[in-house]
């Protein structure tokens, strides 16, 4: 039957009994069932340094933007929460008027950024990126560091005073600290993107940033 | 294009005499074919269309040689979700599986069985509709949905930001509107932005919420919004557009509002937002308003299209300037400092003419000091 239609196939013989056999694995680090059943017995001690660490290479990472993929691979929602937190702890009692209590200023960061990350990462995600979810959402909370940093010297440089020259200190700072960011979060998720269009979720990144970094900049203590 | 063309030129060369009622209306010298290339080609249909092609491609790996069903009652979930496509849909999925039935490991020399008559009833029913149901709900839940409405080049986005600013002359034939989200989307988030800006440095106080709550509603209100309405006037108009280029066209003609209002957040002279409001402004109004008199037919359909969407983009950018504008006296008086001979303070509440003239006066005493 199939000889008939294809004749330059005549020669090749396809049994029906030889099975597929193969493997395929996902080249990520992905533990055995052993190591997940040691790491119950190990103590608390071990666990906690163990998560501290990978959360401390991150930073590092995020201080040197390298192209590497640990920061993806490994991804964690600690250091993202850790700074979100600070972050909008720092920027409390901001408000013009006093009779405004801290409350909303919180909430309103914590929503901007999370909110901010996962239009970000939707964004990506529609324009053909590779990148999953949870892993840009990472990458995204980590790079707000440089950020974080930035809030703490604002902070201390206008309990020095509020005047021009801390104004003027407090704009380089927060400019570098936030083009810092934007290009860290750029080297990893820009990758994942087909060529041409890195463009397109740059921008929407530059301008998450640069929200944060305006919200820091006009921040004027009572 | 050029074959059809060449051909219907020809074609409507050669019976001159009966047809010649159509070389009073053609365009382009003498061709009866109608170009659709500027027809609007990313139309709801074609979405549907990748709904149903994606949803083909997946139910066909998870697909196992069920039992039949005829074409049978509607089902509840059909009903909940209440949409008639998603019930064509169910009959036609019905009908896979009548057709899925004999796909069995091809055994050659067979011919495929006929189709057996359903046995069972009811319970094929539940499943298929069990199935659809939770079809639909992936399918919802998937944002694969809005993946061809992303689908631009940097240099498509650039060139259509500068498109919106320029309006377009020729009204007779429909123009073509991108149906991308992609650019308005960045369009309103940097609106949220600019606002941002504009609140803080207003000091702008917001009691029952927080400023960019308010920043993200209005402008998020103003593009969903808007759109709505015009579409469900276009719809009572008759004219040709759909929801997703609607909402295509306003976000891009919110691109002369950033720039207005990137502008006059930083430089507070009230003459110059005046003139900014007409020029930008109007500019981009125009060119929204070209694109929809082209789309429509019939002069009174025309005007109240127009003339709603000409209002409320040109009061929308009018009430974002003065609603979070700061008071100029207050700058003046910051930066002059004791120099300041003693004016009138104006409260925000006078109407913005009189306050205009009384800020141009203030500026030109403080400058002659």
């Amino acid at each position: 039957f199939v000889s008939v239609q294809f004749p330059g196939l005549a020669d090749v013989s396809i049994s029906q009994d030889i099975p597929v056999e193969g493997e395929i694995t996902v080249p990520v680090g992905s533990h055995s069932p052993d190591e997940d059943y040691s790491t119950l017995d190990e103590s608390v001690k071990d666990t906690i340094m163990r998560d501290l660490k990978a959360v401390g290479k991150k930073f590092v990472h995020v201080m040197y933007p390298r192209k590497s993929s640990a920061l993806l691979r490994d991804w964690d929602l600690w250091g993202p929460l850790v700074l979100c937190v600070s972050l909008a702890l720092m920027l409390q009692g901001g408000s013009a008027d006093s009779k405004d209590d801290g409350g909303p200023q919180f909430a309103e960061v914590f929503v901007i950024i999370w909110f901010g990350a996962v239009v970000i990462t939707l964004n990506s995600k529609l324009l053909g990126g590779t990148i999953s979810f949870f892993q840009s959402l990472c990458v995204l909370g980590y790079c707000v560091m440089p950020l974080t940093v930035a809030m703490l010297v604002c902070r201390l440089v206008l309990l020095a005073g509020a005047g021009t020259v801390s104004f003027i200190i407090r704009l380089i700072v927060v400019g570098a600290m936030f083009a810092w960011s934007t290009l860290a979060s750029t080297a990893f998720l820009a990758d994942s993107q087909p060529p041409n269009r890195k463009a397109l979720v740059v921008y929407p990144i530059f301008l998450f940033y640069f929200v944060i970094s305006w919200m820091i900049l006009t921040f004027t203590p009572q | 294009m050029a074959a059809p063309g060449a051909a219907g030129g020809g074609r409507s060369g050669a019976p001159a005499a009966e047809w010649g009622g159509f070389e009073d209306n053609m365009q382009g010298g003498g061709s009866a074919v109608i170009d659709m290339e500027n027809m609007d080609d990313t139309s709801g249909s074609s979405f549907e269309d990748m709904g149903e092609m994606h949803q083909r491609m997946k139910e066909e790996e998870e697909e196992e040689a069920e039992g039949e069903a005829g074409a049978g009652e509607e089902e509840e979930d059909g009903e909940f979700l209440g949409m008639k496509g998603l019930r064509g849909q169910l009959g036609r999925q019905v009908a896979d599986q009548v057709s899925a039935v004999p796909r069995s490991p091809p055994v050659p020399g067979f011919c495929l069985p006929a189709r057996p008559l359903p046995a069972a009833f009811s319970p094929q029913m539940w499943q298929v509709g069990k199935r659809q149901a939770s079809r639909a709900f992936s399918l919802y839940a998937n944002i694969d949905i809005l993946r061809p409405y992303f689908d631009v080049e940097p240099v498509q986005v650039r060139a259509r930001l500068l498109e919106s600013m320029i309006p377009v002359k020729m009204i007779n034939f429909p123009q073509k509107i991108a149906g991308e989200l992609y650019g308005p989307l960045m369009l309103v988030f940097t609106l949220v932005a600019i606002l941002l800006h504009g609140m803080k440095t207003s000091d702008t106080i917001i009691r029952e919420g927080t400023l960019m709550g308010t920043a993200i509603g209005t402008c998020f209100g103003y593009w969903l919004g808007v759109s709505s309405f015009m579409y469900f006037l276009a719809y009572l108009c008759n004219a040709q557009i759909t929801m997703v280029q609607m909402l295509s066209l306003l976000g891009y003609g919110l691109f002369g509002h950033c720039i207005t209002l990137f502008v006059t957040y930083n430089v507070h002279f009230h003459s110059l937002f005046y003139i900014f409001w007409l020029v930008v402004g109007g500019l981009s109004t125009l060119r929204m308003v070209a694109v929809l008199v082209s789309r429509t037919m019939g002069h009174t359909q025309r005007l109240i299209l127009c003339g709603t969407l000409a209002a409320l983009h040109m009061l929308f950018l009018l009430y974002l300037h003065f609603a979070y504008h700061k008071v100029v006296e207050g700058i003046l008086d910051t930066l002059e400092g004791p120099n300041m001979p003693p004016f009138q303070r104006v409260a925000r509440d006078i109407p913005v003419v009189s306050s205009a003239v009384l800020n141009t006066t203030a500026k030109a005493i403080a400058l002659t000091l």
